[in-house]
């Protein structure tokens, strides 16, 4: 039986993060995963939907958790943290409160989904698949920390997703791979994501923070899940270090490109040449497979 | 026996307005001020999240809108997950954002209102995001270069921004941005 899913990519897949989108999508064609897109997504809205209305904060993700009712299926994965916390939002608050269910319905126009359940990309692979037995090439030396970020745990109540303070999922699955993953206590910090745009100061600081952690506990590489998190982390980097006059040179994957990598797949069908902290030199002479 | 004073669960203007547009009750605090210990920008903020709590609940507007903390807040969600007495405060964050907007009050960081609604708008538009297009309204809304202009066209470069829009679903967002607007201006007069 072949494991199928609605594929919710959101805006950040489709430009600023397509590296994203197509390893995962690579990835999942080695595990024989099937993502059916959803036709005619729309954008969830993300921070300034909820800053600004609830109910559009509410209605943009229900959409498409409608359109994915109609292709039958009642399992969405969203590989960026923001849209899975927002289509989280969705099916959370209107469960909560019948009277937001019905104006949102009447919005939409339609009966909102019966059963609908939102899955990040963690969440299936660490769903009983062997990936130890697609590992193909090894990756000796790689150090990496796993940076989960805001939004896929918090707030618990509503995500339900792993530990909320020290997550695992990310360092199980890449573990699996054989990769090491190292313990560190910024696994869950802000990396400002929500005021990138607005506040750079801010982000700088707290992007420096974690990429300083990141080296103090000897990674020579940082997986993340997210799409404002590996922008942060990585085309904000030379940034970070022009400002606070130090230097990381710390390459930021997806957790789907280490997965890519470790099954053999080659670095341009995983997009890694579009990383601003170029990890060629990381990764010379380490692959073995 | 001394009978419970029901006053003190009587509630200022702006708690009650607090209350209707999110849902949370910011009596509930007692002040523990594990919100402010862990916001990652708290130390940025002229009021922590706790005193921004506390200001609401004393309905001390004056503080509360002419305090910059809601424009800085991440909506890092630590805040709410911590919280003893379970008030959302990442949601009390955004209910004086909207409130702020509702009662026609400038914001102390104009530019974040104005980014939300250039992507607002640009979703409205598009059905998705097009952060080309989207740079170039935000650039003329406020008459500000785009700060990042030399990392965007970096990211340019490197093809991570799309330059042309995709309009798939745009009329559902348009439809979906009118329906919502009509329910609140009725919520409003009701
Ligand atoms: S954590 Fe909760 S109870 Fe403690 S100060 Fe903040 S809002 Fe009040
Ligand atoms: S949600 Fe906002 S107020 Fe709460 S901890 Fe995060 S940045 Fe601070």
């Amino acid at each position: 039986m072949t494991l199928e899913y609605a594929y919710y990519p959101g805006c950040s897949l489709h430009s600023m993060a397509a590296e994203y989108d197509i390893s995962f999508r690579a990835v999942c064609d080695k595990l024989g995963i099937e993502m059916r897109e959803i036709e005619g997504w729309i954008c969830c809205g993300t921070t300034p939907a909820h800053c600004t209305s609830k109910l559009l904060s509410l209605a943009l993700p229900m959409q498409n958790l409608c359109l994915a009712e109609k292709m039958g299926m009642t399992e969405v994965v969203a590989p960026c943290a923001a849209c899975f916390s927002r289509l989280k939002a969705a099916i959370h608050e209107t469960a909560e409160h019948p009277e937001v269910k019905e104006q949102i319905s009447s919005i939409l126009d339609e009966p909102l989904p019966k059963s609908m359940n939102v899955l990040s990309p963690l969440e299936i692979f660490s769903k009983g698949i062997d990936l130890a037995s697609a590992v193909t090439t090894e990756l000796p030396g790689l150090k990496v920390v796993c940076y989960y970020g805001c939004l896929l745990t918090r707030p618990p109540k509503m995500m339900q997703f792993d530990e909320c303070e020290y997550p695992m999922s990310m360092d199980r699955i890449i573990r699996s791979l054989g990769i090491e993953t190292l313990d560190w206590s910024y696994k869950t910090e802000c990396c400002g994501g929500g005021i990138s745009a607005t506040e750079t100061d801010i982000v700088l600081k707290l992007t420096h923070d974690i990429l300083e952690e990141a080296r103090a506990v000897g990674a020579n590489a940082v997986a993340v899940a997210c799409p404002l998190c590996h922008t942060n982390l990585d085309t904000r980097q030379a940034g970070i270090e022009k400002k606070y006059g130090s230097s990381f040179g710390l390459p930021i994957f997806y957790f789907t490109q280490l997965m890519g990598l470790a099954f053999g797949i080659p670095s341009d069908k995983l997009g890694l040449h579009r990383h601003f902290v170029s990890a060629d030199e990381l990764l010379s002479g380490m692959r073995k497979g | 026996m001394i009978e419970p004073d029901l006053t003190i669960t009587s509630r200022s203007q702006l708690a009650e307005e607090v209350l209707r547009e999110s849902g949370q009750e910011v009596n509930l605090c007692y002040q523990c001020r594990k919100c402010a210990a862990g916001c990652p920008i708290s130390y940025a903020m002229d009021y922590k999240p706790a005193q921004l709590i506390h200001a609401i609940r004393l309905g001390m507007d004056d503080i509360v809108f002419n305090s910059k903390t809601v424009w800085l807040c991440s909506s890092c969600e630590t805040c709410t997950t911590r919280c003893p007495q379970e008030v959302d405060v990442a949601k009390v964050m955004d209910a004086v954002k909207i409130i702020t907007l509702r009662r026609g009050i400038k914001p102390t960081i104009p530019r974040v209102s104005s980014f939300h609604k250039a992507v607002l708008a640009n979703v409205k538009k598009c059905g998705r995001m097009f952060e080309v297009g989207m740079m170039i309204s935000l650039k003329l809304r406020t008459f500000e270069f785009f700060k990042d202009v030399g990392l965007g066209m970096k990211m340019f470069r490197k093809g991570k921004l799309k330059i042309i829009p995709s309009f798939k679903g745009a009329r559902t967002t348009w439809r979906i941005f009118r329906r919502v607007k009509r329910i609140e201006k009725g919520n409003r007069s009701a």
